[in-house]
């Protein structure tokens, strides 16, 4: 009876452990976001999206050629990582015994656990270095780099998800493997890969590190692919570190404004996601 | 090690049917086929000839390789890793087997409706048009249209979704998925129509619409169908054949199969003995 | 089957283009710190001192800070993501489960530079008022010596926990999900107590869990911008919590662009080398841990990697 009781405690008190940890890690959540919100909504005006930097130690100004710098840098690391990712997704759900499909699988894990900075630092080695200057260019190439991965796997997992009747009903009407893949594995997994390609775009929006030397950052507003260009992330990071109260204050706006991307693009990739599950079942 | 006899049975008409003339040349002539996976053998020297015009039913315990003999036909095992067929199976006179044939163009010409219907993620009418379309088969939209409609009148489906071609496939009823399959096989104007089980997953009612089908179907094709179901072969088909373990035990008319069987495994499966 | 050929040499193109990134990085980084591997060899990580106006690189700080910042991290995360893993997988009620993943999802999808720019202005002040409290026995410790900055070890250590929490938290679930039910209910039927019932559970899944444990240590030690922003950037050797430290990631952050020649350039790049070796063997330890234990289970490892990338 003793031991009962000696055991029934444990248990509540590692229930109550685990609902603790609960908590303990909802509450720099909210704390962050509370922080985030207050802090950002302040600095949060017309201007802020509309209006270049202004000179240091001048109040106001805005972000507008860092958001513009974001969706450019975005943009074509898009271009690059969608294509690549996707069929490479392709090959790994199609000849998925195979040793380049094991070899592509390990591949895009590691390609996924490379922090950021080293990849900006293969970046700089490649795109940067031979033409002695900081780039659009390079920067999204850093960042594609890091989306390649994230698309390659959801692909794979999404077009694993079709179930095989499909293929053979293309196949036994005169379709070639590719047409199959193409017209009817495809567009069946299109949501959830559609899906993988958003929450990759919502990851790489918010990196800082690959841009400190690829696009590195511009004052000015640029949408030359050649030349730096400025990027949310990196601003917020240069006013951040910064000894200026206006800035500081901004870079709480390019926070706010970042933290609603990403919870926007999840919040989406949720929805989608549940109405994929609700489809197949 | 029973194979079928060599000479052409004449098919008899049946009551209320259309009766037909006798049958000369075979449609698929198969000989000593053997088919494996890997080390092992599914299929055993089988020999026998399918005709047009008729429609024969494949029956025979699970697991006896009828739906693996079916799937050889149109070459649907390539897929499997391992695959090797041993013999020849003879579409017209070529075999299908031969180096260098194009798998692609054959199963144009030899179409398959699956056990579980598998209709694609898109329209009704996308369904039945995917065929004309990646084979090319109609020049213009109201070609197109024109063979669609066709190919759904055929499949008796045409009056239960002439209003909503453009719903999803997915929304239809299980009987009326299956066949819209058949109206998308029947799109490409195949030689040979395969069907593996086709009604095993429906209920009465939509099973009985599609024994019907089939029975309406073999004026124009040459129907092959497999069905674990004994009274449904000898419903529907003219010929059927009996597969035991990878053999074909017997191989006749159906009337013959069903009420005085050659062999003692036939009696001994038709009438229950085993299933 | 000659047209198949084509379709497979295409796409299989595109996935000799992914193993050759990872190729292409180790040889890249390898070539562009080749001056620095040179010149100074194994002593590199040996030597103490950081000073490049002088001439000295002498990168043992980072490995000490990078080592200290993402143990202490582990340390203070592990116990915190589990519970929420087993809280999620099997003791919360059926509703709150989604609105719980949702949250920590939210958590790891946050940017490194909006925890960062948190981390500046409300997580250091914090620190430093803890530290100015800190009582002056406690203090002469030296693991509370120095200086109250705010910014240092500790700051670095707690924002990393917060970071790599979410991370742990949802592999080790995916890990637990492997788990047959019928661990479970053979535990319950024989009247064990959900603590002990769930305790036999972790323990069948125990390399999966290690694994998921790593999965977030590797990720500590590749942060980069939430840690520079607070550790302080004084490449130091200091067992301090209180002392501002540097780490790999960090400094490369910080001195890339200021880099005026290429021995120092080189030097930082073999950094970014030897980070790159060590997440990778640690990566890949883990997911090997995580693939083999998901063998005996169910072979469902494969869904662990995905809900950790995306």
């Amino acid at each position: 009876m003793m031991l009962d009781a000696r055991r029934r405690f444990l248990s509540a008190l590692f229930v109550a452990a685990c609902g603790l940890s609960v908590v303990l890690a909802l509450v720099p959540l909210g704390l962050i976001l509370f922080f985030v919100i207050g802090s950002g909504v302040q600095a949060l005006n017309l201007e802020f999206f509309t209006a270049l930097p202004k000179p240091v130690g001048e109040p106001g100004g805005g972000m507008l050629n860092a958001f513009v710098g974001t969706l450019i840098l975005t943009g074509l690391a898009s271009l690059m990582a969608i294509p690549a990712g996707v069929l490479s997704g392709i090959y790994m759900s199609e000849y998925a015994g195979t040793r380049l499909a094991t070899a592509t699988r390990f591949a895009a894990d590691t390609l996924n656990g490379v922090p950021s900075i080293v990849i900006g630092i293969f970046a700089y080695g490649i795109a940067v270095l031979p033409f002695r200057q900081f780039s659009a260019l390079a920067g999204g190439l850093a960042l594609g780099i890091m989306m390649v991965p994230i698309i390659a796997r959801t692909t794979e997992e999404m077009l694993l998800l079709v179930p095989a009747a499909m293929r053979e009903g293309a196949l036994a009407l005169g379709a070639t493997r590719a047409r199959a893949v193409f017209t009817v594995i495809v567009p069946a997994a299109l949501p959830g890969i559609v899906t993988g390609a958003v929450l990759a775009l919502a990851r790489i929006a918010g990196e800082t590190a690959p841009l400190l030397f690829t696009s590195f950052n511009n004052r000015f507003f640029s949408t030359d692919l050649r030349q730096p260009i400025s990027s949310v992330t990196v601003q917020v990071f240069t006013y951040a570190i910064s000894p200026y109260e206006d800035w500081r204050r901004q870079a709480w706006a390019g926070a706010l404004v970042l933290v609603s991307f990403v919870l926007a693009c999840s919040v989406l990739a949720r929805l989608v996601t549940a109405r994929i599950q609700r489809g197949w079942a | 090690m029973m194979t079928a006899t060599t000479s052409v049975p004449v098919p008899t008409a049946r009551s209320g049917s259309v009766p037909h003339e006798p049958v000369g040349r075979a449609r698929i002539d198969v000989r000593g086929l053997s088919f494996f996976y890997g080390v092992t053998r599914a299929l055993d020297d089988i020999t026998l000839q399918l005709y047009p015009n008729v429609v024969t039913a494949f029956i025979g315990p699970s697991g006896c390789g009828k739906s693996t003999f079916l799937r050889t036909l149109n070459r649907m095992n390539d897929i499997i890793p391992g695959a090797r067929v041993q013999g020849t199976v003879l579409l017209d006179g070529e075999d299908i087997y031969r180096a260098g044939v194009d798998v692609v163009a054959l199963r144009r010409r030899v179409g398959m409706v699956f056990q579980k219907s598998n209709p694609f993620p898109k329209s009704i009418f996308e369904n039945v048009a995917y065929g004309l379309r990646i084979n090319r088969m109609a020049g213009s939209r109201s070609e197109l249209a024109g063979r669609v409609e066709d190919s759904l009148k055929q499949a008796a489906l045409w009056d239960e979704v002439k209003d909503r071609l453009q719903d999803s496939a997915l929304a239809l009823s299980g009987g009326q998925q299956q066949r819209l399959c058949i109206a998308r096989a029947l799109a490409i104007q195949p030689d040979v129509l395969l069907m593996d089980e086709p009604a095993s997953a429906l209920d009465p009612i939509a099973t009985q619409r599609i024994e019907e089908l089939v029975y309406a179907l073999k004026q124009t094709y040459t129907v092959i169908i497999v069905t674990h179901n004994m009274q449904q072969a000898a419903r529907v088909s003219d010929f059927t054949a009996f597969f035991w373990l990878g053999r074909l035990v017997e191989y006749d008319r159906t009337d013959r199969i069903f009420t005085a069987p050659a062999e003692k495994l036939t009696e001994d499966y038709v009438t229950g003995r085993f299933g | 089957m000659r047209r198949e050929l084509g379709f497979r040499l295409v796409i299989g193109a595109f996935a000799v283009l992914v193993v050759g990134l990872v190729v292409a990085i180790g040889v890249e980084l390898s070539r562009q710190s080749w001056l620095s591997i040179a010149r100074f060899g194994l002593a590199f990580w040996l030597d103490r001192t950081w000073d490049p106006v002088a001439g000295e690189f002498g990168a043992l700080p980072f490995i000490w800070g990078t080592l200290y910042s993402s143990g202490l991290a582990l340390l203070l995360a592990t116990p915190v993501a589990l519970g929420i893993a087993v809280f999620i997988s099997d003791l919360c009620p059926a509703w709150l489960r989604g609105p719980l993943v949702f949250f920590t999802e939210l958590l790891a999808a946050i940017p490194s530079i909006v925890y960062g720019l948190w981390g500046i202005f409300v997580l250091v002040p914090a620190v430093r008022q803890f530290e100015i409290a800190m009582p002056e026995l406690l203090r002469r410790l030296p693991l509370f010596s120095g200086p109250p900055l705010g910014v240092g070890m500790l700051a670095a250590a707690l924002i990393l926990a917060v970071m790599i929490v979410p991370f742990t938290s949802s592999v080790a679930r995916e890990v637990l999900k492997t788990v047959p039910m019928a661990q479970r209910e053979a535990a319950y039927a024989l009247g064990a107590t959900r603590f002990e019932a769930i305790r036999s559970a972790i323990f069948f899944a125990r390399t999966g869990i290690v694994g998921a444990v790593m999965l977030g240590f590797g990720r500590a030690l590749g942060e980069t911008m939430a840690v520079t922003m607070v550790i302080g950037n004084n490449p130091q050797i200091s067992p301090s919590l209180f002392a501002p430290q540097y780490t790999m990631a960090a400094v490369i952050a910080n001195e890339f662009t200021e880099a005026t020649d290429d021995l120092y350039l080189h030097a930082l790049i073999e950094i970014g080398l030897v980070l790159f070796l060590i997440t990778l063997i640690v990566n890949s330890a883990s997911r090997l841990l995580i693939w083999a234990m998901g063998r005996t289970a169910r072979p469902a490892a494969r869904r662990v990697e995905l809900g950790a990338a995306a």
